[in-house]
């Protein structure tokens, strides 16, 4: 924090100054964040390194906020709190990985074009299965829980154990290697004439990852923020009742979001497996741990608050295993601890808690 | 007497009554009861769990609290006692220090916990324990200096706690239930298979270790009885019936929750402790796993929430699941074709496939669990006498 005062400390007098920062500080308090860690990870190491984290950083944010963004949906549309979502990342992970192995010959080939032969039927089928799968359990699972959080903690719990356990009798119990399709591996190298950043090599497979997860953002905002689809889900938050009162069936709606939500927790799960390039049935596990802290951070059933917390773990992830790899997750745990204190409705709330 | 000390909280229902007793002399005269390694540890392992469970359930069952952090306390206990007995030798002091050195940080961390829980809605607590519990399980296995990492840590409790510690030279005679019952049905003599079933238990200071844990574990048991029977109890249950309303009749409701979080972490502390002492051996994997936390979940709801006794139904239940429900299974598909999906599916490694499904059922089907149940059939048969008592002399 201090670091940030000082900068715009000496650029204007200090008296309106430090209104306008504590207004900033409180009206947008995700971009003052992000801004805060940037800065004080950029006085702890030197530039080049500072950029090549922040981008692996803003790839692991991308990834993360494809698999959270389901279930903060969800939790804020029809107040169900999904702990199975875990496994639909493994799921996905273990859907694509086959398709991947499967069509191993065009994976392998130098040319994009054909690598993008394996990698679109991989996503797609991981898509496919994990919402399929969503709809399932839905009806099965959580559809009899409605509005007892209780039982929905406990019952999702249980059906996690039994997704897991399946993926075991499909796929054996051992770790599968995930072959990268050969037009992601590598780096690019930036060119030398930059000033300070000149020569850092950038993973590719990170930087389709930013893409990626900004194309899914930017496609989710207009759907939430332009579509008549929209507008329904984000009346649901508002008031569950007052939809239905105008005669929308929002148990349908319900299920439409928590399919698209299940689907795109394994597409990230995919993605997370080719970026890892080795994948256990309880990678969801861990990779939940992150979700909920990214749900938590950017308020539940808020988008915008849940792509801003997934680029704030990505970072402090990056960072802090960086300069300390042993504290990365007691970091990112802390991160979430520290908000909580300070907002305890989360960054972007949207839901009253 | 009994209503002292049961806290006037009968199990209600002949049946569960039996199965209680059954369980209590098991656990009572187990050494002496069962032969072998392997149920010497697992009737340990019902004792620690007990008051795990129990511990858990205070919250859970009670007061409608999820916490995935129970494992961690376990945790704090277990590592506790490790490392003070791996710094300071393996006398009584050691321990005693392990113990208050783990008491402390656990109380100060659900206080934090419980604190943290107040400023936000109740579902936050599940979400917040989840992530904490995850980052000290990380940080356990990082901090490999002080906590061994993966490998975890060797015990070395006081000599008078292990093996080679004999209080009495000669042997005690033991009698194995499970031979005695095999016998009488395969030999047809009851004599013989009587014979058959003696066999000698050379005391040692495991057993010692093993009395510890029973004796804390039957107090605890009876503390948490007293405890939810007690006007605290009483306000437990009224924040989970109704927080809103319990706050209006002027309970300082936050307060409440936060002594059961306290209440419920201690213990899980102390049983963290029996386990270090009584398995000589703590890791991540058997202390401080996400998968542990499951299961002790999956032993609560078992056994019957908001119930005591559904701890030690549904601990004891799952346990010999856990052991025996795999050899069960090996038996079961012994004689299908290996590869097919029914072995793939019965296999002795799928037995949580199996679990799981029964758990998910039992929230639909039994929401109150095996306890829960037995007392519901109960109370439905009282009724029918009841009624048939008092229509009876209309008829006549």
């Amino acid at each position: 924090m201090s670091a940030h005062d000082e900068m715009i400390g000496q650029a204007t007098p200090p008296q309106g100054v430090l209104a306008r920062f504590a207004a900033f500080r409180e009206n947008k308090p995700h971009i003052f964040l992000l801004l805060l860690m940037m800065a004080v990870a950029l006085l702890m190491m030197d530039p080049r390194t500072w950029v090549l984290l922040t981008i692996s950083g803003l790839a692991m944010g991308a990834m993360v906020f494809l698999m959270a963004s389901g279930m903060t949906l969800t939790f804020g549309l029809m107040n169900v709190l999904n702990l199975a979502h875990g496994a639909f990342i493994s799921l996905g992970a273990f859907a694509g990985a086959s398709v991947l192995v499967w069509l191993s010959s065009q994976a392998s080939e130098p040319s994009l074009l054909i690598n993008l032969a394996a990698i679109l039927p991989a996503l797609g089928f991981a898509l496919v299965v994990a919402g399929l799968l969503g709809l399932v359990f839905e009806r099965l699972v959580i559809k009899p829980v409605y509005g007892d959080h209780l039982k929905q903690i406990l019952v999702t719990v249980g059906g996690s154990i039994i997704i897991m356990e399946l993926i075991h009798v499909v796929w054996g119990p051992n770790e599968i290697p995930v072959p990268r399709p050969e037009a992601l591996t590598g780096a690019f190298l930036l060119p030398e004439s930059l000033p300070v950043i000149g020569g850092v090599a950038l993973e590719k497979y990170r930087l389709i990852a930013v893409v990626l997860g900004l194309a899914i953002y930017g496609l989710m905002t207009w759907i939430i923020e332009r579509t008549r689809v929209g507008i329904l889900i984000r009346a649901g938050v508002e008031s569950r009742e007052m939809v239905e009162v105008q005669g929308y069936r929002i148990r349908l709606l319900f299920l439409g979001v928590f399919v698209a939500g299940s689907a795109l927790a394994g597409m990230g799960g995919a993605m997370w497996a080719m970026y890892r390039e080795i994948i256990t049935a309880h990678m969801g596990d861990e990779l939940m741990i992150s979700v909920i802290v990214v749900i938590i951070l950017g308020g539940l059933g808020s988008i915008k608050g849940c792509f801003y917390g997934a680029v704030l773990v990505g970072l402090i992830n990056l960072y802090v295993g960086y300069l300390e790899p042993r504290l990365a997750a007691v970091a990112t745990v802390g991160l979430m601890v520290g908000v909580l204190m300070w907002r305890p409705q989360g960054l972007i709330p949207v839901i009253k808690v | 007497m009994l209503n002292r000390i049961l806290s006037g909280d009968y199990p209600r229902s002949r049946a569960l009554s039996v199965l209680l007793v059954v369980i209590g002399v098991c656990l009572a005269l187990g050494p002496f009861l069962f032969p072998g390694v392997r149920a010497f540890s697992m009737l340990g392992m019902i004792c620690v769990f007990i008051i795990v469970v129990a511990s858990y359930d205070l919250m859970l069952g009670y007061t409608h609290i999820v916490s995935f952090a129970h494992t961690m306390f376990f945790g704090i206990g277990a590592y506790g006692v490790a490392i003070s007995t791996d710094a300071f030798g393996s006398g009584f002091g050691a321990v005693f220090i392990g113990i208050g050195g783990a008491v402390f940080a656990s109380v100060l961390l659900s206080l934090l916990l419980g604190l943290l829980s107040l400023r936000v809605k109740a579902i936050f607590f599940a979400l917040v324990t989840l992530a904490v519990a995850f980052a000290f399980l990380s940080l356990v296995t990082q901090l490999y200096n002080l906590t061994g990492g993966e490998d975890g840590l060797a015990v070395r409790g006081p000599r008078e706690l292990g093996p080679a510690f004999r209080p009495f030279d000669s042997k005690v005679p033991g009698f194995s239930v499970i031979d005695f019952v095999v016998g009488v049905f395969t030999q047809g003599s009851i004599g013989q298979a009587f014979q058959d079933a003696m066999f000698e238990v050379r005391v040692n200071g495991r057993h010692l270790m093993y009395y510890i844990t029973f004796v804390t574990s039957v107090l605890v048991f009876l503390f948490l009885l007293r405890m939810v029977n007690s006007p605290f109890g009483r306000v437990l249950q009224a924040i989970r019936e109704n927080e809103f309303r319990a706050q209006a009749l002027g309970y300082r409701t936050v307060f409440y929750r936060t002594a059961a979080v306290i209440v419920s972490a201690v213990l899980a502390t102390v049983a963290g402790v029996l386990f270090a002492l009584i398995n000589r051996y703590v890791n991540p994997e058997n202390t401080l796993n996400f998968e542990l936390m499951v299961f002790i979940l999956l032993m609560c709801v078992i056994g019957g929430m908001g119930t005591l006794y559904g701890a030690v139904v549904g601990t004891a239940v799952f346990l010999l699941a856990q052991n025996y429900l795999q050899d069960f299974l090996g038996l079961l598909v012994q004689n299908a074709e290996p590869g097919s999906l029914f072995a793939e599916l019965a296999g002795p490694d799928r037995w949580l496939l199996w679990f799981g499904l029964l758990f998910v059922l039992s929230v639909y089907f039994f929401p109150s669990g095996i306890v829960g149940q037995l007392r519901l059939w109960a109370a439905r048969r009282r009724e029918r006498k009841v009624e048939q008592a008092s229509s009876a002399p209309v008829e006549s």
